[in-house]
């Protein structure tokens, strides 16, 4: 149990929803926190109204609003406003969702207090005052436990490690505003541009608890992927290959250099399972894969593996999950 | 216009990735190669070199075999190379790889000075993507991470990036000098040909320690380390695997499983 509040950085969408993964990341913190409890971090010029029933049901006692001209989407800043709340509150673990933006805000603040960094944790636990991390690594082979030796701590969980609960009572968050001393250097990177990227109207793919994933197999046509995808309420992503050619964004790519997944459901449809690309899946809780290669390595890792041709199994699969759920 | 590049040397990712009973990445076994994704650093640095009539240093950390990676990027076409080599370096986080990078880039600047500092996205062992923006930080520089799109104005002295995140895509422009990062989309980093490796073979490589550099050995390497992996293993086989041939019922059959797992 730590002594002092834990600190949860609250991503949300430009409506002033909480992302997903924000309320795993809470209800991950109560665990942790003693009788100081679970603060929150806004950060942006978004009213947190559209947030504040979910805070209340976590059982989050305090919002800090960091309040600043500067662009608080430039990590510097945002990590002037973390050590702001850190000093002010006295917390010594922040936890943030894991994403490049907040490991980068996670880094400049390591640096600064001498904090230990986590990226990509997927489980926490305070042993003697110290946080101790459970991540996967090397592309989802090896499974680790590690200590956080210094006393302070920041670490980024990924989404889907924890499963969301309400707090047994809940709360009704105070919003306090904090003025953000930003240093002049901070603001040295100008952002020339931000375009939020369009809702897809499924799930958000970092978060999403099924993902279905379109690989060259498809040749290009996503609809039996898509439709998988719809019956079972889930994201659809891509391989490289399938961004590359055009067929679908780059924002789907999942793999190691683009978004990392752990759904409880993954479906990989005409994907062989390189490692670049598994080093982006390969902790998913179920495998699914439909591959017309026997020899495909995604078969190694797969719980479920169908050697066929996608363009038959996926619409049968779809078509009987309708037909079982009425 | 002068460029550092700093590149890491990893176990291959097509290789048998291993965690010693120290928990830290096993190394030896002649696996080790540049990070794939330091090429398309090199590869960044020297496109921009060319357009601007500039010289790339390469910059490594690590033990022996790291000469590899900066004898890589040599190849490649950078003009000289760095190698910080100290056993106390051993068993360091991303931000005490950083301290380490930091002084040597400026020792590095204390010869000439450097305009740009590019980076590759990850290490492909441990994929935190710390150290470009711990680096900038240290170094007191602006950072650009994650370009996917890298443009320098000579005569402004600014350097403009593009880059996506989760929920946006980004402009980002700073003065330079400054840090970048780059991701595998920006470019295809070239082959080395026959004239590049036989040119590199006569181009210097600059041995440090950490007393040349002035760095505490104390706050590097495992003793200054923050995090400390307690445990390591292999994550278990999966088990009930099912491993079918469609012979016209296959998608039934796994829409059956998947709500007898309770998955949908
Ligand atoms: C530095 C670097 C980083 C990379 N990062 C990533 C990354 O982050 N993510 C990523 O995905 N990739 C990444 N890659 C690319 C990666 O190496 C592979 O090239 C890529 O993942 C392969 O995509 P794929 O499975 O769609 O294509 P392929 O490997 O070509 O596989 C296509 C599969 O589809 C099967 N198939 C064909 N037709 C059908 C059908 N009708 N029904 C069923 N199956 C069919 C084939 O048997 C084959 O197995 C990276 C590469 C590099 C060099």
């Amino acid at each position: 149990m730590t002594a002092t509040p834990v600190l949860v950085l609250l991503d949300h969408a430009p409506d002033g929803t909480l992302r997903p993964p924000v309320r795993e990341l809470l209800t991950l913190a109560r665990t942790l926190a003693g009788d100081a409890g679970v603060h929150g971090v806004w950060a942006g010029s978004e009213d947190p109204a559209a947030a504040l029933d979910v805070l209340a049901a976590q059982g989050v006692s305090t919002v800090h609003r960091l309040v600043t001209d500067a662009d608080l989407h430039l990590s510097a800043v945002l990590a002037d406003g973390l050590e702001t709340v850190a000093a002010a509150t006295g917390a010594e673990l922040l936890l943030l969702v894991s994403s490049f933006e907040n490991k980068e805000a996670a880094a400049r603040l390591a640096v600064r207090t001498g904090a230990g960094v986590v990226t990509d944790a997927d489980g926490l636990a305070v042993e003697d005052g110290r946080v101790i991390a459970h991540k996967t690594v090397l592309a989802g082979t090896w499974t680790t436990r590690c200590k956080v030796v210094a006393p302070r701590a920041v670490v980024t969980v990924k989404a889907n490690s924890v499963v969301a609960e309400d707090a047994p009572a809940g709360a009704s968050p105070q919003v306090v505003d904090l003025p953000v001393e930003v240093r002049a250097t901070s603001t040295r990177v100008r952002l020339v541009e931000r375009t939020e990227l369009a809702a897809s109207g499924r799930p958000d793919l970092g978060s999403a608890h099924v993902v279905v994933v379109g690989g060259r197999g498809t040749e290009g046509d996503f609809s039996a992927v898509e439709e998988l995808a719809d019956v079972l309420g889930g994201a659809v992503g891509a391989t490289r290959v399938a961004t590359d050619e055009g067929w679908i964004g780059h924002d789907a790519q999942i793999g190691q250099t683009g978004v990392t997944i752990a759904p409880r459901l993954y479906v990989g449809a005409g994907v062989s399972g390189a490692v670049h690309h598994r080093g982006g899946m390969q902790a998913s809780g179920t495998i699914v894969a439909v591959n017309a290669d026997p020899d495909a390595p995604i078969f190694e890792i797969a719980d479920f593996g169908i050697v066929g041709d996608l363009f038959t199994v996926l619409p049968q699969a779809s078509a009987e999950l309708r037909r079982l759920q009425g | 216009m002068r460029i550092v590049v700093c590149v890491k040397f990893v176990p291959d990712i097509q290789s048998d990735r291993q965690l010693g009973p120290d928990g830290r990445v096993v190394r030896d076994g002649g696996d080790g190669t540049l990070n794939e994704l330091d090429e398309n650093a090199v590869e960044a640095a020297l496109v921009l070199a060319e357009e601007h009539d500039g010289e790339v240093v390469v910059l490594t950390v690590g033990p022996d075999d790291a000469v590899d990676a900066v004898r890589k990027g040599l190849q490649m076409g950078a003009d000289e190379a760095v190698h910080v080599l100290d056993d106390a370096v051993a068993g360091s986080d991303a931000i005490g790889t950083a301290t380490v990078l930091a002084a040597a880039v400026r020792r590095i600047g204390a010869e000439a000075p450097v305009d740009l500092v590019v980076t590759g996205m990850a290490g492909l062992d441990g994929l935190t993507s710390l150290l470009p923006t711990a680096l900038a930080e240290q170094l007191d520089l602006p950072a650009l991470p994650l370009a996917s799109a890298l443009t320098v104005d000579a005569d402004a002295r600014t350097v403009t990036v593009s880059r996506r995140l989760d929920h946006a895509t980004e402009t980002l422009t700073a003065d330079i000098p400054a840090l970048v990062s780059v991701t595998d989309g920006i470019n295809e980093p070239r082959y080395p040909n026959f004239k590049g490796i036989m040119a590199a073979r006569k181009k210097p490589v600059t041995t440090l320690s950490l007393a040349e550099l002035g760095v505490d050995p104390a706050t590097v390497g495992a003793a200054g380390a923050r995090t400390r992996v307690l445990e390591a293993a292999p994550r278990p086989p999966r088990e009930d695997r099912v491993l079918l041939t469609d012979t016209g019922d296959a998608g039934t059959r796994l829409a059956a499983w998947l709500v007898e797992r309770k998955l949908v």
